[in-house]
């Protein structure tokens, strides 16, 4: 380890301004401050700082995210077999090296290209490396199905670093969640490609699916009418759907990660699933209710609770929702904001089934929100301020 | 004594090396020096010029732009020199001491009995009244304020800091003189907001608040706020409590004495403990010989390293500090520091294993543990702020010198110390302190 830090010690003249190599300066400091913390002293200000970092910070929700991961690689072997009817026949391993070799791919397309546009852009705005996109190019992946075509993914990753991040000034300036952005794009650009059930579950060309396969996910089952899959199922995660938010066990240990450690707040994923009870329960009581199509009313007759495990509604409320750049700031505004997200995600969902994916459009729309009630809850702090002036005065 | 007010918020950093109540009194300092860069904003104009004999009480120098402000010599003797930074700033004015030199005399009175111009006199005169800060901004107080009250915090709550009750010990008495002068200057109240156990609770002339929880409970600041707070237009005085000893001390002698109590503290102090010495003493004059012999840098601090100064050893102490903290400096590279478990590394977050050992003091150094970033993470500041403030949003306003922001988000209420913790706890290793302070020079310079 000495003779590393050697290295990137005697080479730090070389990509220094005028330097030779100064265009690896952005990529020299970037592995250097991840495998050294710096020996930056404090110059002005509090002369002890916390040991906490962005690094720790982002680290721990790549580790969160750890467990989806996992599960959505063994839930895409699990499809495929599935799909192919050979499910009896294929083992745990065949069913997760499966779905590690088609998943990996994914993962290293989207910290390849965004990574490397985040090094391009330190490097041309002489700053550090930011540490948002450990987790950004964790997120984009989870949220993508698994038939995505990598360069789809590698289209929207940096359509989603460039367009979503970097235009705003880097990690921390952004107005939407990257990884939401990617999602978002591909869901627009690309809507042939990226809706429709042939995307959900992974054959290979010389793939016969058994009789009665349709690939489709509960939620566009559910949007058509027919609900056909087991609660257990949704909660466990051995439904269709994108790589990584099937399974709302492995958010939940997630979620447990990222608020035993404090860095997910907890109070944006309540109150988002406040919101989604809410509106669910709303539903139900208007499914009986007359001008309903068939299809419309089975969907809005669904019990509420089995809307926070289907689709993205958890994976959002934990992972997306509680991004704290993109989020609220102010402790009632994140109140507010995670209750209307998870209004409105449902709201979406069922009543608009051309949009299934509700959730990352309400994220994404309480995104642009979040500053405008940020405002509000800020005028009133102000305007209880001043009454208190008043009152002494 | 009135009710207990509870304070939730906030955070106690458990430093390794608090001083040990034992006090030795140290010879009288070779030199002395006050240096006009203690006091914020202040444009100093020199009395004296080096070779001058002056005696304890004689302007050294005074603001520009209140003349009758003098920041005067702490002892008696010769100035020796008086040190310039870049473009010519009055870093320092030294003296070299001289026992014989004596005090200029002043009037030796019960305050009782003068009246609230005589007081405010003698204090301006003595250069004693530079020990009264004003809020809003944290500095010297000016003679034509009208305060509303005036607050004196007698217990700090910062990491290490010096127990007052310990430095009171027998000069209670004196106490309550400089108490009776202060209590002549304002219409309004002198407040005392005393800590659990307090030796204070006895002072008369004054009302007694009794606050609890964690720093920065003993923030005068937090403590105004919670009892009479700032509101536009409104000024009051705070005091440091060793301070008002040496009010005390001239109107019950007549003379100045400016012999104070410092602890010296740390995990790089060999024995942590209180010393007396003289105001403006050098730094060195403290720690020559008190700190551990090691082989790696260390940081000497004057006042709280939340707060304080670097300072080296041949600087001199600060005006209004009481403690010398040393911690090591910690500029060394850690191999993959961010990902240890970290049982030994103290934090406010809950990402590191140390937090399941509630009890135990840690050995903190300078090092910033990682590298400046963006604002990411929100809800940190405002757990260690316990006031009715947004420190985000008063932040961004000071960013943006927003006047009107600043001042509806409460920039009159805060200084430096009170937002402290929010740039200890940063996650983005903000700047928060400069940022606030460059606000407050903004308000100054825009409105007076």
């Amino acid at each position: 380890m000495k003779f590393l830090k050697n290295f990137f010690e005697k080479t730090e003249p070389l990509v220094q301004k005028g330097a030779k190599y100064h265009w690896l300066h952005s990529v020299h400091d970037g592995f250097f401050t991840f495998l050294f913390v710096p020996k930056h002293t404090a110059k002005t200000g509090t002369h002890i700082h916390d040991y906490i970092d962005l690094k720790r910070t982002m680290s721990i929700v790549v580790l969160a995210l750890v467990p989806s991961l996992l599960l959505g690689m063994y839930n895409v072997g699990l499809q495929h077999y599935k799909a192919i009817g050979e499910l009896v026949s294929a083992g745990f391993f065949d069913l997760f090296v499966y779905g590690l070799l088609k998943v990996l791919p994914v993962v290293i397309v989207s910290y390849a290209v965004g990574l490397g546009i985040e090094f391009a852009f330190a490097q041309m705005r002489g700053h550090e490396i930011n540490e948002g996109f450990l987790v950004s190019g964790m997120l984009i992946p989870l949220i993508m199905p698994i038939e995505t075509p990598l360069w789809m993914v590698a289209v929207a990753t940096a359509f989603a670093v460039v367009f979503g991040k970097e235009v705003f000034g880097g990690t921390g300036m952004n107005i939407w969640n990257p990884a939401l952005v990617a999602r978002a794009f591909l869901f627009f650009a690309y809507p042939a490609q990226m809706s429709g059930n042939s995307v959900w579950v992974a054959l290979e060309k010389s793939d016969v699916p058994v009789d009665g396969f349709t690939g489709a996910t509960p939620m566009a089952d559910a949007a058509a009418g027919n609900i056909n899959f087991s609660a257990a199922d949704a909660f466990f995660g051995f439904i269709p759907g994108s790589i990584g938010e099937t399974s709302t066990l492995a958010i939940l240990i997630g979620a447990v990660i990222l608020i035993v450690t404090g860095i997910g707040n907890w109070k944006i994923m309540a109150s988002t699933v406040a919101g989604g009870v809410v509106m669910g329960i709303i539903l139900n009581i208007f499914a009986g209710s007359q001008g309903l199509s068939p299809e419309a009313a089975t969907f809005f007759g669904i019990p509420f609770w089995q809307h926070l495990i289907i689709g993205g509604f958890a994976f959002g409320a934990v992972f997306m929702a509680t991004d704290p750049v993109s989020a609220a700031q102010t402790e009632k505004g994140q109140w507010i904001y995670g209750f209307l997200i998870g209004i409105l995600a449902i709201l979406i969902r069922v009543v608009n089934p051309a949009y299934p994916e509700g959730m990352m459009l309400a994220i994404l729309l309480m995104n642009t929100f979040a500053p405008l009630i940020d405002h509000y809850v800020v005028q009133g702090h102000i305007k209880q301020r001043m009454k208190r002036a008043k009152i002494t005065a | 004594m009135s009710d207990v007010i509870k304070l939730r918020k906030g955070l106690d950093i458990r430093l390794k090396g608090s001083a040990e109540t034992v006090l030795e009194t140290l010879p009288a300092p070779a030199t002395v020096a006050l240096k006009p860069t203690d006091f914020p904003g202040l444009t100093p104009k020199l009395s004296v010029k080096p070779g001058h004999e002056v005696k304890a009480g004689d302007a050294l120098f005074y603001d520009k732009y209140h003349p009758e402000v003098v920041f005067t010599a702490p002892i008696g003797g010769r100035v020796a020199s008086v040190n310039r930074g870049e473009r010519r700033r009055i870093l320092e004015v030294v003296i070299e001491t001289d026992a014989a030199a004596g005090s200029a005399d002043f009037k030796k009175a019960n305050p009782d009995e003068l009246s609230a111009e005589e007081v405010k006199e003698q204090l301006l005169k003595s250069g004693l009244w530079p020990f009264i800060k004003r809020r809003p901004y944290g500095v010297v107080a000016s003679p034509q304020d009208k305060p509303k009250n005036i607050f004196i915090s007698t217990f700090d709550t910062a990491p290490l800091a010096p127990d007052y009750n310990f430095i009171m010990e027998g000069q209670l008495g004196t106490f309550q003189t400089g108490i009776d002068a202060l209590a002549k200057l304002t219409e309004g109240k002198v407040f005392l907001g005393v800590s659990e156990k307090s030796v204070f609770t006895t002072i008369k002339n004054t009302e007694i608040k009794q606050f609890s929880g964690p720093h920065p409970a003993g923030n005068v600041g937090v403590q105004i706020h919670h009892i009479s707070p700032v509101n536009k237009g409104e000024v009051v005085w705070t005091v440091n409590p060793q301070d008002v000893l040496f009010i005390g001390r001239l109107f019950e002698t007549g003379k100045l004495d400016f012999t104070k109590v410092f602890a010296l503290a740390g995990s790089e102090a060999e024995k942590p403990k209180y010393l007396q010495t003289l105001l403006g003493a050098p730094v060195a004059s403290v720690t020559d010989g008190r700190l551990k012999k090691v082989n790696y840098k260390q940081r000497i601090i004057s006042g709280n390293v939340l707060t304080g100064k670097r300072v080296k050893s041949m600087n001199y102490i600060g005006f209004y500090d009481s403690l010398i903290s040393v911690i090591p400096e910690g500029d060394e590279y850690e191999l993959l520091g961010w990902a240890s478990p970290g049982v030994d590394k103290f934090t406010a977050s809950k990402t590191f294993l140390s937090k399941l050992f509630p009890k135990k003091e840690y050995e903190l150094n300078a090092n910033l543990h990682g590298g400046e970033r963006a604002f990411v993470l929100s809800g940190q500041y405002e757990k260690v702020v316990p006031m009715n403030i947004l420190p985000v949003f008063l932040l961004k306003a000071c960013l943006v010198n927003d006047i009107d922001k600043m001042e509806q988000l409460g920039i009159y209420e805060v200084i430096e110390e009170d937002f402290a913790l929010c740039e200890y706890v940063c996650t983005s290793k903000i700047k928060v302190q400069d940022i606030l302070r460059s606000g407050i020079e903004t308000m100054i310079k825009e409105l007076g």
